[in-house]
């Protein structure tokens, strides 16, 4: 069944106020706390490199989830993600180097940059569709690349700029186990902000869009301002994303936010699951995670039959790439809907086993 | 209050008085096709006021004008005196117009309560930012207000059953009646139905059809519903428009417009050459 409900029978619900939280039970809401309490002991247990790792997956989610909120929830197309991305990272740098601004301050003020920059390119969006508004965001992305080369000032140019650390209160989040608490605070904040949006009057609306944009209308939706804010929201978790990308490496530099890595995040969130929150952080640490697999993967097979006949040392590189695109591939044929989707079914046959009706 | 109307039938029993929205000589013309030619009627409150007439006569041209999808091409249509010829739809939700489509237009992958919470739209105040904060600003509060009157026109139009389903995997008179529950969640002054009764079963058409007196009568509502359901039409309208070819041709009492030879011409195709003309329509 699709859309199997999973309150245990007897739970029932007396008042709409405990209809409309966030977790349908207790149980499914302390386990989310438990979630977060054992990732707040992470950096105790794991090594550097898996913390970088946890680190990634966070700021690539929140970025993940403002492209959902534009592509999964409003259904408007855009490949120009990595450039917000890009402006946010380097936003948050500008601003805490030539200003003082404090980076624990830069952060959200290069959010609210990004989200500006966002509905400027937006604006056709209200006016564009599908492949029509994909050509205008892959402007957006040339555009914001090619400012990026030449704005000196802004990014220093070819030779990238310097982020300062993340300080607060005298202390400074600089090694990868402190900055791990920084970054799970921000992807905390921003899922439960997502969250509740879309289950408040704007997020109705936005999906409302997607849906059936005509009754939208009816219904007294104005879709202009509906299809830019939805491009601002997702340009400001963009934003937010890239500050943090920026501060946690304390250097950013013009290459890396190319249109690949834009297709990466719609990569992301189409194996999360479009139109899912929890999904587009999923999807993320899939297309984090899979490269380690296929690393893993490799190592256990070297010396044999199959390392020597395909050169797996040589081949891993490019390996790595089809990888994604074979998942990508393979998700959207056998499971649409997204690792969500898969969550959700899976938690649906634990519930009901063995037993399935 | 009487006096007021400018109608053109004098003599009905209907509890109408003022004249809630009126069309003046309303044209409406795609390239070479004229839709519409010079309609003109008014719609008195709290009345219910069908508008029938032959498949591609104008009907769902005529409401779409009103709920301001189409913009006419020449003539002027007034809601509460205030011309709404150049508003934009989604400022008419909020001056109180509502409307159903004839072709099923929910929100496909919402829930039925989402659905209808959308409705809502122009009635809540937060916005992104006081939305995203939810329990601070009180979001949750309005939520749960709305929720509560979203619940009584659940129970309305019976569908407590499916509140949690997925909208898009009901069945097509559960679609029919969220449609219109959605709708009504706009708290309109005037409702359009377009085809509320299209492809029901008789049982169906009964409950749609006491849904929609009762919004009439007890929700205070005043109705405009397009429907090819004859029995359904004479029966529950205050007063019939008949469309033909995008002219009015009659207007007034279902007996009135019943009687009138150029209505049974158009629509029963009496008296006329072309023996193929769709009787059966009439039920």
């Amino acid at each position: 069944m699709a859309n199997i409900s999973l309150i245990p029978c007897g739970d029932f619900k007396t008042s709409y106020g405990s209809d409309t939280t966030i977790f349908p039970t207790v149980t499914s809401r302390n386990f989310a706390i438990l979630g977060v309490l054992l990732l707040l002991a992470c950096p105790f247990f794991m090594d550097r490199y898996w913390l970088n790792l946890c680190i990634q997956i966070g700021y690539l989610g929140i970025a993940a989830l403002g492209l959902n909120i534009l592509v999964g929830f409003t259904g408007q197309i855009s490949i120009g993600h990595a450039a917000f991305f890009g402006f946010g990272a380097f936003a948050s740098a500008w601003l805490s180097n030539s200003y003082g601004v404090p980076v624990a301050l830069a952060i959200p003020l290069a959010g609210v940059m990004t989200t500006a920059v966002g509905m400027v390119f937006g604006l056709p969006a209200a006016r564009l569709k599908g492949l029509y508004l994909a050509i205008a965001t892959l402007a957006a992305q040339y555009i914001l690349q090619d400012f990026f080369a030449r704005a000196g000032w802004f990014t220093g140019g070819v030779a990238g700029t310097i982020a300062e650390p993340f300080t607060l209160f005298g202390f400074a989040f600089d090694t990868d186990e402190s900055y791990f608490y920084v970054v799970l605070v921000y992807v905390v904040v921003m899922y439960v902000l997502a969250t509740n949006l879309m289950r408040s009057r704007d997020g109705r609306a936005l999906v409302a869009v997607r849906d059936h944009y005509l009754s939208a209308e009816i219904m007294g939706i104005n879709l202009t301002k509906y299809r830019t804010m939805s491009f601002g929201i997702s340009s400001f978790y963009a934003g937010i994303g890239g500050a943090l990308y920026a501060h946690y490496l304390q250097f950013v530099s013009v290459e890396g936010f190319t249109i690949l890595f834009s297709i990466q995040f719609l990569g992301m969130i189409i194996i999360g699951g479009l139109g899912s929150i929890m999904g587009s952080l999923m999807g993320t640490a899939f297309m984090v995670l899979l490269p380690e697999v296929m690393q893993a993967v490799t190592s256990a097979l070297q010396g044999t039959a199959i390392d020597t006949a395909l050169n797996l040392k040589e081949a891993i590189a490019f390996l790595r790439e089809m990888a994604i695109g074979v998942a990508i591939i393979l998700f959207l044929v056998f499971e649409p809907d997204g690792l969500a989707h898969r969550w959700k079914q899976i938690k649906a046959y634990w519930k009901l086993y063995p037993f399935s009706h | 209050m009487p006096g007021v109307p400018a109608a053109t039938h004098q003599s009905h029993d209907t509890p109408a008085s003022a004249a809630m929205f009126e069309a003046r000589g309303v044209s409406l013309r795609f390239g070479g096709v004229q839709a519409l030619t010079d309609v003109s009627f008014s719609i008195r409150k709290g009345e219910l006021f069908s508008i029938i007439g032959p498949n591609g006569a104008g009907k769902t041209s005529m409401v779409n004008c009103i709920s301001g999808r189409y913009r006419p091409t020449t003539g002027k249509v007034f809601f509460n005196g205030r011309d709404i010829t150049g508003m934009t739809p989604n400022h008419r939700a909020s001056l109180g117009i509502g409307r159903t489509f004839q072709n099923l237009a929910l929100f496909g992958h919402m829930t039925v309560l989402d659905n209808i919470m959308v409705g809502r739209h122009h009635l809540l105040k937060n916005n992104f930012l006081t939305g995203s904060l939810y329990w601070l600003t009180g979001a949750r509060k309005e939520e749960l207000a709305h929720r509560r009157e979203v619940e009584e026109i659940i129970d309305f139009l019976e569908i407590q059953h499916v509140r949690k389903a997925v909208a898009g995997t009901l069945s097509y008179g559960l679609r029919k009646r969220v449609e219109l529950a959605r709708a009504v969640a706009l708290k309109p002054d005037l409702i359009l139905l377009d085809e509320p009764m299209a492809g029901m079963n008789l049982e169906e058409k009964e409950d749609m059809a006491r849904y929609i007196v009762d919004l009439n009568e007890e929700w205070g509502m005043t109705v405009v519903m397009i429907e090819h359901d004859m029995g359904v039409v004479m029966d529950i309208s205050h007063r019939v428009m008949v469309l033909e070819f995008g002219k009015k041709i009659a207007e007034g009492t279902p007996e009135e417009v019943l009687a009138d030879p150029r209505v049974k011409r158009a629509y029963l195709g009496e008296d006329d050459e072309d023996e193929t003309a769709p009787a059966q329509e009439v039920a």
